[in-house]
This record gives structure tokens, C-alpha cells and sequence, in this order.
């Protein structure tokens, strides 16, 4: 019973933390492509995403078999220093967004930025290459965090799988979104699922750095989701903080 | 070339935003692998260790964020 529990929730925090990693990623990349579709032409946008998506493929083809070669040990540091610096980045802007000193990441914002900077090139000889290098840049940034994620998640936890099944649910659904609605999908609450990855990959940090330095976790991979509620707790306390904070700030009192 | 750069600037973005945020966990972790390589100190201590400072290192760097912009509003 204790090790079914176990790998069901290693097999599913792996596959969630790399379902809504990505889905945040490709939310952000989709923007980009549909303000080039629909500003430019469709086929400028088609071509910078596939170039990126041969390029991405061409790096899971030449690190996948790679990482084969790594000690277990090796790859649980090296991951769970990456995720440490990854997830707390992500964590620590959530929190920081949720308590109102930073502004909300807008999709709409960003489309009609990328829209009017495309339309101020349109005229020029090179618009093409613009558009299409605007498309790739984004897939391709995009992509690299999706393909870090699933590696990261996958290669640690010998459930590279999952961890890719959780990637290509994401890509699927923002299509299947991104194509019925056809306009940025501004209604994703990118914030909040910042937030969870964050705390997901922040835990997986921790777990994964103490393995390798020899910690044996009580509940085995069960302490994951303990680790997962203790920086939640932290991170929502974090948040009442600093939401007073703002609240003092705009009233002008000291405090 | 350019795209290169911009590229190359945004993949070390991946990992770093706030410049100290990532010096201390680098820290953190370099303090918590010289303990485990010492092997002196019980791995419970190095866990506590871990998450404690993760802990810490998240409340500082937000409440230093947050401390810097009420600075800036605050300044004439």
C-alpha cells in the first residue's frame, strides 16, 4: 500500500508539475505566434514555430540519450540546483504578483505590444524575416523551459514518460483552445499556476539536492507533497504580509 | 547574432532574475554539500538545513523586493 502511494504520487506530481509548467510556457508562445499570424501572415508564423519545434527536437535528441550516462546522484544536484533557481524565481514573482508589488502578467498586453511592433515593421523589405524570426524566438524560448522541464522532471524521477505526456497534454489543449477562440488565451489564470509550479518545482528542488547529499526523507517520495504544503503555508503567509504592506503603503500610514 | 545573444540572455534569465536570490541559494546548497561532504553532520541536520534556508532565502528576497519599491513610492 505505502509504495503504491509512493509512486502514484511521484508519477502524479511529475506529470502536474510538467502539465502546468508547460502550459504556462505555451500559453506565453501561442501569443506570440497568433499576434504574428494575424498581424502578418500565417505562413511567416507556421515557419519560425516549426524551425523552433526541429531545433527543440534536435536538443532532446542530442542531451536525451546523454543524460543516460549521468549518475543518478549527479543528475538529482545538478537538477535540483536548476530547479531550485528556476522554481524560487517563478515562487518568489507569484508571491510578489499576488500581493500587488508587481502588475499581473497581462496576455492581452503582451499581444497588442507585439502586434503594434510588428505592424511598425510591416513596411519594411526584411518584414517577412521579422515575423518569422519573432515567431521562432518565442517557440524556441518557450520550448527551451518546456524541454528543461520535462528533462528535469523526468530524468530524476525515471519517469520521463509521464513528465513528456504531461508537455504534449499542454501543447494539445492550448491548440485545441488556441484554435476554437483565436484570440490570446488572457483568461488562463497564469498567476496562480505560477504559483503551484513554483511551489512544485521549489519541493522537487529540495527533495531531490537532499537525496543527493545522502538525506533519507521520511515517506520517501510521499514527502514531496509535505514539502509541497509547508511552502504553501510559508508562501500565503508571505502574502497577507506583504498584501498589508501595500495596503499601509496606500494609505500613507507607517508601518 | 544578435538573436543569439538575446537567446543565449534569456536562457540564463531561465535561472536568474534577482542576482542575489540565485547567489543565495547557491549558497545555501554549497554550505549544505560541504556539511554532507564532510560527514560529520547527520543528513536529518542537512535536510533541516535545506529547507529551512530555502524558507529563508524566499521570505528575504520578496520582503527586500517589497521593501525597495515602498522605499521608491515613499521618496519625494
Amino acid at each position: 500500500m505505502v509504495e503504491f502511494s509512493e509512486s502514484t504520487a511521484a508519477l502524479w506530481s511529475t506529470l502536474l508539475a510538467s502539465f502546468l509548467a508547460s502550459l504556462v510556457e505555451l500559453v506565453e508562445a501561442f501569443t506570440i505566434v497568433l499576434a504574428v499570424g494575424i498581424t502578418h501572415t500565417w505562413r511567416a508564423a507556421w515557419i519560425g514555430t516549426g524551425l523552433a519545434l526541429v531545433l527543440l527536437a534536435a536538443m532532446v535528441i542530442v542531451l536525451g540519450p546523454l543524460l543516460a550516462f549521468v549518475p543518478l546522484a549527479a543528475m538529482q544536484f545538478v537538477v535540483g540546483v536548476l530547479l531550485g533557481l528556476f522554481g524560487m524565481r517563478w515562487l518568489r514573482k507569484a508571491i510578489l504578483r499576488a500581493s500587488g508589488f508587481i502588475a499581473l502578467h497581462d496576455e492581452d498586453a503582451l499581444f497588442r505590444e507585439e502586434t503594434e511592433l510588428l505592424k511598425t515593421r510591416s513596411g519594411s523589405a526584411r518584414a517577412d524575416t521579422f515575423a518569422m524570426l519573432a515567431a521562432f524566438k518565442a517557440v524556441l524560448l518557450e520550448g527551451v523551459e518546456v524541454v528543461f522541464i520535462v528533462i528535469a522532471m523526468g530524468s530524476t524521477t525515471g519517469l520521463m514518460i509521464y513528465a513528456s505526456a504531461g508537455a504534449v497534454l499542454a501543447a494539445v489543449l492550448v491548440l485545441c483552445i488556441g484554435l476554437l477562440v483565436h484570440r490570446p488565451l488572457s483568461r488562463v489564470p497564469e498567476n496562480s499556476l505560477k504559483f503551484v509550479v513554483g511551489l512544485m518545482l521549489t519541493s522537487f528542488s529540495i527533495f531531490w539536492l537532499g537525496e543527493s547529499l545522502g538525506v533519507v526523507w521520511p515517506g520517501a517520495d510521499l514527502f514531496i507533497l509535505a514539502l509541497v504544503a509547508l511552502f504553501a503555508a510559508l508562501s500565503f503567509g508571505l502574502i497577507l504580509m506583504l498584501r498589508h504592506w501595500q495596503r499601509a503603503l496606500a494609505e500613507g500610514a507607517p508601518s | 547574432m544578435t538573436l543569439l545573444r538575446v537567446i543565449v540572455l534569456e536562457l540564463i534569465a531561465l535561472f536568474v532574475d534577482d542576482g542575489a536570490l540565485a547567489l543565495l541559494i547557491l549558497g545555501l546548497v554549497a554550505l549544505a554539500s560541504l556539511l554532507a561532504l564532510w560527514g560529520g553532520v547527520p543528513a536529518g541536520l542537512i535536510a533541516v538545513l535545506l529547507i529551512v534556508g530555502y524558507g529563508a532565502v524566499l521570505a528575504e528576497s520578496t520582503m527586500r523586493f517589497a521593501r525597495a519599491k515602498r522605499a521608491k513610492r515613499r521618496a519625494p
